[in-house]
């Protein structure tokens, strides 16, 4: 099964089959083992939510114009990270529905709010909800007026509507692609490289940072822009890699309106595979590849001490943890690792051939979702200590052992594969509060972003 | 500018308010939504999320069945959860998309007690309406559908506690505070509505003699079992030893003279302001007797406004009042709209600031002498 900008729509509508809540994976169909039926929340808080994501653009103020009970979790995450002076809200009532007025009510909402600021910001993001879109309001009558009465902000729509994400981008696909719709055509620089889309900057051990960097590429992301003006000079990029499957729309995206040429490199842990992904990379940006067997030899060894350390735990991984949970599972498996466990509804597409050989390799490795009504109701308890990779296997799996991570942490490349033995050695080593940690909202904001 | 809030949050929505009212009473909450009614209420508006397995779930709405006006789907995947899971009864809750499309709740519940044999009931929340709204609704749900007719009736005082939700009371032991307040005092309390209570306590609630309304939540439940059982209320929340015997006082005559009774009358002064649900505020006040103009932003009720609590809609509303005071009790993250030369005295509300200062909301039953000491009033 291939990704294509065609079955975008149809490969988020691929319906499960009712099979409980555990599963052999040798009997899971892909891409969804499981039915999606009424959906439970589990109270693992660390990934990010359109208004982290919308907060990682510098310097801009973003408002949100939804139903006063839609505007409370997005306008606490903004609270519960001391940013509150960056957000402000408009509440749409049963009384705007009724006159009609829901035009006015933002285009008036807005110049209103922009005015009370205590300096005028660069940029406003303008959040409209499921509400607008069943309305069908006239978005560009209210974006034209906007920009018209305030030619000194750039404006773009942002949506807060989880009612389409069957028909059309998620709210977080939506908002990862709007975040880059403010950048505008400037001149080329042919040895500059945005990576688009990750939540969290490119640890400079990466082997693609490393790449790019030895062949005398600027390297742009979002989260290191220090400014609005620095974040506009990202339009002068190239190229664009992304590496979330949720990113994707903003390379097509920018593709079109900016034709910077757009890459997508699927995060993977296996060799192979992250080797393809930079031959691909290096045919593109016209550069040399080689192979870094070095590299590769130091993360084998790292995955060796790891294993001596944890021997036989059993250890539980989850789709939260980052986009390809079973080429986690692979990996960690063909390195002699006792996965046992992992949490997730369904697959990303990259990860067919890993599931196939998973289902040869350990056939009874249990599967379980993680939005099934069901899983409200399971024993947290295990019978034998469990190293959980992801928040969700931590919460399930009642694992005190864990690796904090989500959307991958950032990681890529060869340097996943060694940063992740590193991880899973020090969540074995160290026992953390699962039940404080877990309820963090938006784990690692702020930690290297200009916020 | 109404509905426009600069800087500060939005109070927790009705539909998270009819959640939370029945959180804890073993039944399956299924919220009509697509995504986000159900992550806002277990991230923000539910502490007890993480350490009790309510069931509250979402019915995942799509695009497509909202237009298609497509309640099928809803319907058989309740059925299905239900069956696998033997709630005590099911709730239905409304969010802003069905609202628009009109989706009969109350109709869908029918279908589904007929197909479950599970008591069911259907909330119409729209998302728009502040938690007191939904969680009274959800109260008076209870006593319409839950309450049976009394085993015993005795002549004697004994009380339920209507309207306590954690968005007003915390998770800090308020709940239980209230209950021993009055066993402490030889009254007997026959259900909290609806925390450390179960849904046997609540069915069996017609054997109290008098309610006790402790927030705006509890008013239209207090109305019905009026109705139903001729039960009166009286209208308070207990905080610090004088305003409790005040109130004990006026329970007692409630239960001679069966006229309902809000305890309290606000003795306006603008130089102190509080802001927070009207039934908590009004009775706070009272305790600290304490001069003081009382704001409420949230939804409440005429016979509690009349007592000299002022309704307020939006940031815009309260910036005037708060421009004339010197001390305001009020959550922290009021703190960007007060005056820089005015104390703020800090009053967490789960309601408001979720669980940002929970660890840290004060517990006001039991612990009143220990704030009004803290705090020098």
């Amino acid at each position: 099964m291939k990704r294509t900008p065609n079955n975008f729509i149809a490969l988020k509508n691929i319906a499960g089959s009712y099979v409980g809540t555990t599963l052999p994976i040798s009997k899971a169909t892909f891409p969804v083992p499981f039915y999606e039926g009424l959906t439970y929340s589990p109270p693992a808080r660390g990934g990010w939510n359109i208004v982290h994501i919308g907060l990682t653009l510098p310097q801009a103020h973003l408002i949100f114009v939804c139903p006063e009970g839609c505007l409370r979790g997005v306008v606490l995450s903004a609270a519960e990270l001391g940013v509150p002076e960056r957000f402000s809200t408009i509440a749409v009532g049963e009384d705007n529905i009724l006159s009609g007025d829901i035009e006015d009510q933002i285009i008036t909402g807005v110049s209103h709010i922009i005015d009370k600021l205590p300096k005028r910001p660069p940029a406003v993001l303008v959040y409209t909800s499921c509400i607008h879109q069943f309305l069908g309001i006239d978005i560009d009558m209210v974006y034209d007026a906007l920009r018209a009465d305030n030619p000194d902000i750039d404006f773009t729509d942002c949506y807060m509507f989880p009612i389409m994400r069957k028909s059309g981008p998620n709210p977080v696909e939506m908002m990862r692609r709007q975040l880059y719709s403010l950048l505008t055509p400037i001149p080329k620089n042919s040895r500059a490289v945005n990576i688009i889309g990750s939540d969290l900057p490119l640890p400079k051990s990466s082997d693609l940072y490393q790449l790019l960097a030895a062949n005398n590429f600027e390297l742009h992301e979002i989260g290191s822009c220090q400014d609005y003006q620095a974040y506009k000079q990202m339009a002068a990029s190239s190229f664009n890699i992304t590496i979330l499957p949720s990113a994707i729309k903003a390379g097509e995206l920018l593709a079109e309106k900016l034709q910077q040429t757009h890459i997508y490199l699927p995060m993977s842990f296996n060799y192979a595979e992250i080797d393809a992904s930079f031959q691909r990379l290096s045919q593109l940006l016209g550069i040399t590849y080689q192979r870094n067997d070095e590299l590769i030899a130091k993360a084998e060894r790292a995955l060796a001490q790891t294993k001596a350390l944890v021997g036989n735990m059993p250890i539980a991984i989850d789709y939260t943890a980052g986009p390809r949970p079973l080429s986690l599972t692979r990996m960690l498996l063909e390195h002699g690792f006792n996965v046992t466990d992992i949490y997730v509804d369904s697959f990303q597409v990259e990860e067919e051939a890993d599931l196939a050989i998973i289902q040869k390799i350990a056939p009874n490795l249990k599967l379980h979702p993680t939005i099934d009504v069901g899983m409200r109701a399971i024993s947290r308890q295990r019978p034998t200590e469990t190293l959980a990779i992801g928040q969700k296997a931590a919460y399930f799996s009642g694992a005190t052992h864990f690796v904090n991570i989500i959307e991958g942490g950032g990681l890529f490349g060869v340097d996943a594969v060694y940063q992740m033995a590193k991880l899973i050695a020090a969540a074995y080593q160290t026992p953390q509060d699962t039940e404080a940690l877990i309820q963090v909202k938006a784990l690692n904001w702020g930690c290297e972003c200009n916020l | 500018m109404r509905q426009v809030a600069q800087i500060t949050p939005a109070y927790t929505g009705d539909v998270s308010g009819v959640c939370s009212a029945l959180y804890e009473l073993g039944g399956m909450i299924v919220i009509h939504d697509a995504a986000g009614c159900g992550a806002t209420y277990s991230a923000f508006d539910e502490p007890r999320w993480y350490s009790h397995d309510g069931l509250v779930f979402v019915s995942g709405l799509t695009e497509n069945q909202a237009i298609l006006g497509d309640d099928q789907q809803l319907i058989n995947d309740t059925i299905e959860s239900a069956q696998a899971l033997q709630p005590k009864f099911i709730a239905l809750v409304g969010s802003p998309i069905p609202m628009i499309t009109a989706v009969d709740f109350p109709a869908i519940a029918r279908e589904l007690e007929t197909a479950t044999g599970i008591p069911t009931m259907g909330f119409e929340a729209t998302g728009m309406h502040s938690y007191i709204a939904g969680a009274a609704r959800a109260f008076a749900g209870l006593a319409e559908k839950m309450v049976r007719e009394p085993d015993t009736k005795t002549p004697a005082l004994r009380l339920n506690i209507l309207g306590v939700t954690p968005l007003d009371f915390g998770i800090n032991g308020s709940a239980q505070g209230l209950r021993q307040v009055f066993e402490a005092q030889g009254i007997p309390v026959q259900a909290v509505w609806a925390m450390g209570a179960s849904l046997a306590d609540i069915e069996a609630s017609a054997n109290a003699s008098v309610n006790l309304v402790v927030s705006a939540a509890g008013l239209k439940a207090a109305r019905v079992l009026q109705q139903r059982f001729d039960m009166p209320y009286v209208v308070g929340v207990p905080y610090g030893p004088q305003h409790t015997a005040k109130l004990i006082a006026a329970l007692q005559q409630t239960l001679g003279d069966r006229q309902n009774r809000v305890v309290g009358k606000v003795q306006r002064d603008p130089k102190t302001v509080i802001i927070g649900e009207s039934v908590t505020a009004l009775s706070l006040v009272q305790a600290l007797n304490l001069p003081a103009t009382v704001l409420c932003p949230v939804t409440s009720d005429a016979e509690i406004l009349s007592q000299g609590v002022i309704k307020t809609n939006s940031e815009a509303d309260l910036l005037p009042y708060l421009k004339a005071a010197t001390t305001i009790i009020a959550d922290p993250l009021y703190q960007p709209i007060c005056p820089k030369a005015a104390r703020l005295v800090p009053l967490p509300h789960v309601a408001f600031s979720g669980n940002t200062y929970q660890t840290t909301m004060p517990a006001l039953i039991t612990g009143f002498e220990q704030f009004q000491k803290q705090f020098g009033f």
